[in-house]
């Protein structure tokens, strides 16, 4: 049981570490677009480059 | 046109993979559109699918008829948008919503129209980024808003807009402007509160769930734990739960009780209880419902401020945005017409304002006659009638006939003010069971109120010790959260069901009502058929020309925007001017050309008379040898051509019933429905219509008089009326009717009028949007009985004493969780035995497509 002693305050820096995580992901867009991503990864992208090489920024 | 008529009643019986290749619209018989897919010939069922489908594979994006899971709307072909799309490309009216980064590259924001599916964003991205001279395209498929950024020496906007209009998506630039940022920001605080809220439940549960079951935990271990719950907590308590206390205080100040109130109470009397008894060392701890209760209210407004945004976007889209365009006489008095942003018009401009417009500006009426609405400025439903000299105001929607206006005043925004309005209205108006769920939770949460003090008062007379612990066990247990989701929780999610089944909701009394109505009453043009006309025969008389009465009909109708005033104008080149002109909705129209007064329409309007002179031969009116002779003279109707001396000419007008009209009209029929059709047309088109569709109760030739009525005659017998209709001459009846759904492709005054708006042209969305609104009513009932009897189960047994803290914790959680997910089950609503519906008909197609 003496273990829980040190597991517990670990806990805590754990939830503030993941808190800092998710408010970060949260200031920096990373929840604009929920459904977006996950369809986008699916479609495949197969065809050819565009034909005048434009560079896309 | 005419190859579309049919007399097949089985026509919408045919197997849906029969559909559009590209809309999945039913093929009517006749039309020939093929198209080329992956070695296969597929069918679509008009020119505007055919050229999509053909340039979408093309470009070599034929993967999207493979990926996509919802249809697409039928592409319109709007010749008058392409040609504004020009306008887009002057640096003036790229002021307001292009960004300039460097020398020639530009960025600017688009809004998206007739997104379904995550396809169709790859689709427009694709298509875009091919583009020669775009450099980045990005879509974003919540918003469905677009940033496009491209070098403008290589290749201008308005080509960019074009582009995606060729795949059948409209594409509008606008100003994201401050309500975007504000939104955003919103929106990011709450996802913040939502994270923290939910990390700190989460982790003090991890404490709470050994506290609650484990018996060999040592003191120290059990007060480590109340210390980190305490700590994980504080930040849930005071950051998260803050709008709540925020909301409490406004509340009170204001000597309202609202949902807020007994939250932060409960909230509040429990933490600092937990607190109490974590310094005093005995005693319980609330921590895991604290924190519980805050994060599921947390989820419940986070859900409802989405559903809110996204209804209100959509209305942001109908309203066509800046930067509007208007006509401008440049050389008035003389008529040469040009179109220019309302951003460029000037004072003293003269402005052609056709009926079905906005007035861009404050002005004066230089000439014409007609009745203009102010209700989007007034309130006051009925047109104020205007004449020469009369004052208009910008922002007014102009009813009757064309007007040519002096512009006195630039409002800095009139139109998008009007558009603010909408919204206004979108989103602020409660339906009326939201309201009455807010008044019963206000008297609950006195009763509450009441009934804590009662009863802490009567166990600080039994035993003192316990009064702290059985008020905050009342406090928790009661689930005013329950009470308070279980409307809007519904409500939100109905409303998110229907925008994506296609039926937009501006008013928030309409589902509500929609759910409780007994009779639907349709207009003919344009909401049970296409509503595009065509003229089929012209019958010249007296010795005039036929290319002759169709010139002078063209002129006649040259500033309408009325289905017949379309046709007529179609494939005629404008010789004559015609002034004067007034338009008399419903009935007709008259002017003058050359000196000789015209009057085209009814043929009792045209002749002026009561007896109106019977058509040529193949009026099916009340004509039973009629109907062999031409087999789809059933469709036509009669419009009448005079002038001084009297009838000139006919015109036969035909228009064919949308090919999904009987199936979803039988399916209306099914929910109970009692249908109506009532129209201004002749009989003899009614009625044709009428037996197409299955309506046995049809009334033709009706006024807009008539109509109202006719609506009002059922309302007297008790019926709630629900009207479907798409014109400006149907304005009066929606605004009659309990509830009112306008066509998305009709005009801008039906719309303002109506409580709803059909997106797409699929009627079977009625059927759906019936069956959905009697769901969500049934659900909420669920809830509020569930809410309710949960409460009066609990409070007694709380108030004896009976309810642990944890058992309470689980009570409050579980009544509220089980609202939530009751009203989500709206979400996956669909209707069963119905017409083919969309999905079906995409996995039926796809089954049919090779390589899947």
């Amino acid at each position: 049981m003496d273990i829980l002693i040190l597991l517990i305050p670990l806990s805590l820096v754990l939830v503030g570490v993941i808190a800092w995580i998710m408010l970060w992901a949260a200031k920096s867009g990373q929840f604009d677009d929920l459904e977006g991503p996950g369809h986008s990864v699916i479609m495949d992208d197969d065809s050819p480059p565009k034909p005048d090489d434009t560079p896309r920024s | 046109m005419g190859r579309f008529v049919s007399n097949s009643p089985g026509l919408t019986d045919a197997p849906s993979f029969s559909g559009c290749f590209h809309c999945g619209l039913p093929v009517p018989d006749g039309a020939h559109y093929p198209i080329q897919f992956e070695g296969q010939t597929k069918q679509t069922c008009c020119r505007g699918c055919q050229a999509v489908a053909q340039t979408i594979i093309d470009s070599g994006q034929g993967a999207y008829y493979t990926h996509r899971t919802a249809l697409p709307a039928t592409p319109q072909q709007a010749e008058a948008e392409l040609a504004q799309l020009g306008l887009y490309d002057l640096p003036e009216i790229q002021e307001s919503f292009v960004r300039v980064e460097a020398e020639n590259i530009r960025e600017a924001a688009l809004i998206l129209e007739n997104i379904v599916c995550a396809a169709c964003i790859w689709l427009n991205e694709r298509h875009i980024a091919a583009l020669p001279g775009v450099l980045s395209v990005e879509i974003n498929y919540a918003t469905r808003r677009a940033r496009v950024r491209w070098d403008n020496s290589r290749i201008q906007l308005s080509a960019i807009l074009k582009a995606v209009s060729d795949i059948g998506y409209i594409a509008h630039p606008f100003d994201p402007g401050r309500s975007d940022d504000i939104y955003k920001r919103e929106r990011n605080t709450a996802i913040k509160r939502l994270a923290i809220a939910g990390l700190g439940m989460m982790q003090v549960m991890m404490y709470a769930l050994p506290a609650y079951t484990a018996t060999d935990m040592t003191d120290e271990i059990r007060l480590l734990m109340r210390w980190a719950s305490l700590i994980l907590t504080i930040p849930v308590v005071g950051y998260s739960a803050w709008p709540f206390f925020i909301g409490a205080w406004r509340d009170l100040k204001r000597r309202t009780l609202g949902m807020d109130v007994p939250v932060a109470l409960g909230v509040g009397t429990a933490f600092v209880a937990s607190v109490y008894s974590t310094f005093s060392g005995h005693g319980e701890v609330y921590y895991d419902s604290v924190t519980m209760f805050i994060f599921l209210l947390l989820t419940g407004r986070f859900l409802e401020m989405n559903a809110r945004r996204r209804a209100g976007a959509a209305v942001e889209e109908l309203v066509k945005l800046i930067p509007a365009a208007t006509t401008r006489l440049p050389n008035w008095p003389s008529r040469d017409e040009e179109q220019v942003p309302v951003a460029r018009l000037a004072v003293g401009d003269h402005i052609l304002v056709r009926p079905g417009e906005t007035l861009p500006a404050d002005g004066r009426v230089v000439e014409g006659d007609s009745a203009v609405s102010e209700a989007m400025l007034t309130g006051e439903s009925l047109p104020v009638s205007k004449s020469v000299d009369a004052k208009v105001v910008g922002g007014s929607l102009n009813q009757a006939s064309p007007l040519v206006v002096r512009v006195d005043k630039l409002g800095a925004d009139t139109r998008l003010a009007s558009i603010v309005r909408l919204l206004d209205r979108a989103q602020s108006e409660k339906p009326r069971i939201g309201q009455l769920a807010d008044r019963a939770a206000a008297w609950f949460v006195g009763l509450l109120l009441l009934i804590t003090v009662a009863v802490g008062l009567a166990w600080y007379v039994i035993d003192p010790s316990k009064v702290l612990w059985i008020v905050v066990s009342i406090l928790v247990v009661t689930c005013p959260c329950a009470l308070g989701l279980a409307t809007p929780a519904a409500l939100t999610t109905a409303t998110g069901r229907l925008t994506r089944l296609g039926l937009l909701t501006t008013r928030g009394h309409a589902l509500e009502t929609l759910a409780r109505a007994t009779d639907l009453v349709f207009d003919k043009t344009g909401t049970l058929t296409h509503g595009r006309l065509s003229v089929r025969r012209v019958v010249p008389m007296n010795g005039h020309s036929a290319s002759e009465v169709r010139a002078v009909a063209a002129a006649l109708e040259a500033g309408s925007e009325h289905p017949i005033a379309k046709a007529l104008r179609e494939g005629v080149a404008l010789t004559h001017s015609a002034s004067q002109i007034r338009n008399t909705p419903g009935r007709g129209v008259e002017g003058s050309i050359d000196g000789h007064s015209y009057r085209l329409g009814s043929p009792r309007f045209a002749t002026a008379s009561e007896t109106p002179p019977a058509p040529p031969a193949s009026d099916s009116g009340g004509h039973p040898k009629d109907g062999h002779k031409h087999p789809e003279s059933g469709h036509e109707s009669w419009v009448a051509l005079a002038d001084e001396s009297g009838l000139i000419a006919w015109f036969a007008l035909a228009d064919t019933p949308r090919a999904d009209a009987a199936a979803s009209l039988a399916a209306l029929q099914q929910l109970g429905l009692r249908l109506h059709l009532v129209s201004g047309d002749a009989e003899g088109a009614v009625r044709a219509t009428a037996q197409q569709v299955g309506i046995a109760d049809w009334h033709a030739a009706a006024l807009p008089e008539d109509k109202l009525a006719y609506v009002k005659s059922l309302q007297q017998q008790g019926r709630i009326v629900a009207m479907v209709g798409d014109g400006i001459n149907d304005a009066p009846v929606l605004a009659g009717a309990q509830v009112s759904i306008a066509m998305g492709e009709g005009a801008d005054v039906a719309q303002a009028a109506a409580d709803m708006v059909m997106l797409g042209s699929r009627l079977a969305t009625l059927a759906e949007g019936v069956a959905l609104a009697r769901k969500t009513q049934r659900i909420i009932r669920e809830n509020l009985g569930w809410a309710l009897g949960y409460n009066l189960i609990a409070i007694p047994a709380a108030a004896l004493g009976y309810v642990t803290p944890w058992l309470a914790g689980i009570g409050m959680s579980a009544s509220s969780l089980l609202v939530v997910l009751n009203a989500l089950r709206l979400s996956a609503f669909r209707q069963p035995a119905d017409a083919p519906s969309a999905k079906a008909q995409v996995s039926v197609m796809q089954s049919h497509v090779p390589g899947i």
